[in-house]
């Protein structure tokens, strides 16, 4: 066996009914799991969105500095903002932001004990992914009508 | 089968109490949830605030965020907001990043990004409200 560097690895180390030693199966990974079931890929798009918000508050701590340094600076930022890739910028992370909002919401009444069978799972996922597009649209509708 | 040992007075529940593994507890847990929930109401204030925002003039942009009410919230966004990001970033590193020294090294990046990330958008908020 090669060197292991992650203490889990040992309980993968297993021996055949000859004594010959065998690293264990590991359980489903990508390849042979599916990734559209709605458990897996709501959870997965929670992290990836959790990321993606993350990095996306670069641009807000850009606005509010370049706020805080004078007119020449915020007309950059104004100026990133309101270009193709700015407002492609700001429509993916609407999206992002819903997502991860309405399924945060749907995880903190997880935490409270509510919704785990299946029926109400596949529901609620639903009505993420659903809430997600209706209210990225409409909050679009609605900042285009308040400019 | 020997029996297992007790060489403490302290009963078992007492010991492990607000502990276990992670010697913390359920606290990264439990503020992962309380951030959350500050940040609902907090995030559709910004919403509301980036409508009013839309458009404004650099001017009518410092006179928006230099409102006390508006700083202040601004304030609790940032902290709240850092605070959540860090710490689930921090889950997602410590999920995915082996061996220990680089998962160490992601985790003092993250930390420090965030808390320098949030003074800085903290700093300018007051900035803005006192100059």
């Amino acid at each position: 066996m090669s060197e292991a560097l992650d203490p889990r690895e040992a309980t993968y180390v297993g021996r055949r009914t000859d004594g010959t030693i065998i690293k264990r199966p590991m359980s489903p990974h990508l390849q042979a799991y599916d990734m559209l079931q709605m458990s897996s890929a709501t959870s997965i798009t929670h992290r990836i969105t959790g990321g993606a918000w993350a990095v996306g508050t670069l641009v807000f701590v850009w606005w509010l500095a370049a706020l805080a340094a004078g007119p020449e600076s915020f007309a950059n930022v104004q100026w990133f903002l309101s270009s193709f890739l700015g407002i492609l910028f700001l429509f993916g992370l609407t999206a992002v932001a819903w997502y991860h909002t309405l399924n945060g919401i749907r995880h903190l009444n997880w935490d409270a004990g509510r919704g785990f069978d299946l029926p109400t799972m596949y529901r609620s996922g639903r009505a993420v992914v659903i809430g997600t597009g209706v209210m990225t649209v409409l909050t679009w509708f609605i900042g285009i009508i308040a400019w | 089968m020997s029996k297992p040992e007790v060489n403490s007075l302290r009963s078992p529940l007492g010991r492990v109490r607000g502990l276990g593994s992670a010697k913390s507890g359920t606290h990264h847990w439990w503020m992962m949830r309380v951030t959350s929930v500050a940040l609902l109401p907090l995030f559709l204030w910004f919403v509301y605030a980036c409508f009013v925002l839309a458009g404004a003039s650099y001017a009518e942009t410092k006179a928006f965020v230099g409102a006390p009410v508006n700083a202040v919230l601004f304030l609790l966004l940032i902290g709240f907001l850092f605070h959540h990001i860090a710490n689930g970033l921090q889950e997602v590193v410590e999920d995915y990043v082996r061996p220990e020294l680089k998962r160490m090294l992601w985790l003092f990046a993250i930390k420090g990004l965030s808390g320098l990330l949030a003074m800085i958008a903290a700093f300018s908020v007051l900035r803005v409200a006192f100059t």
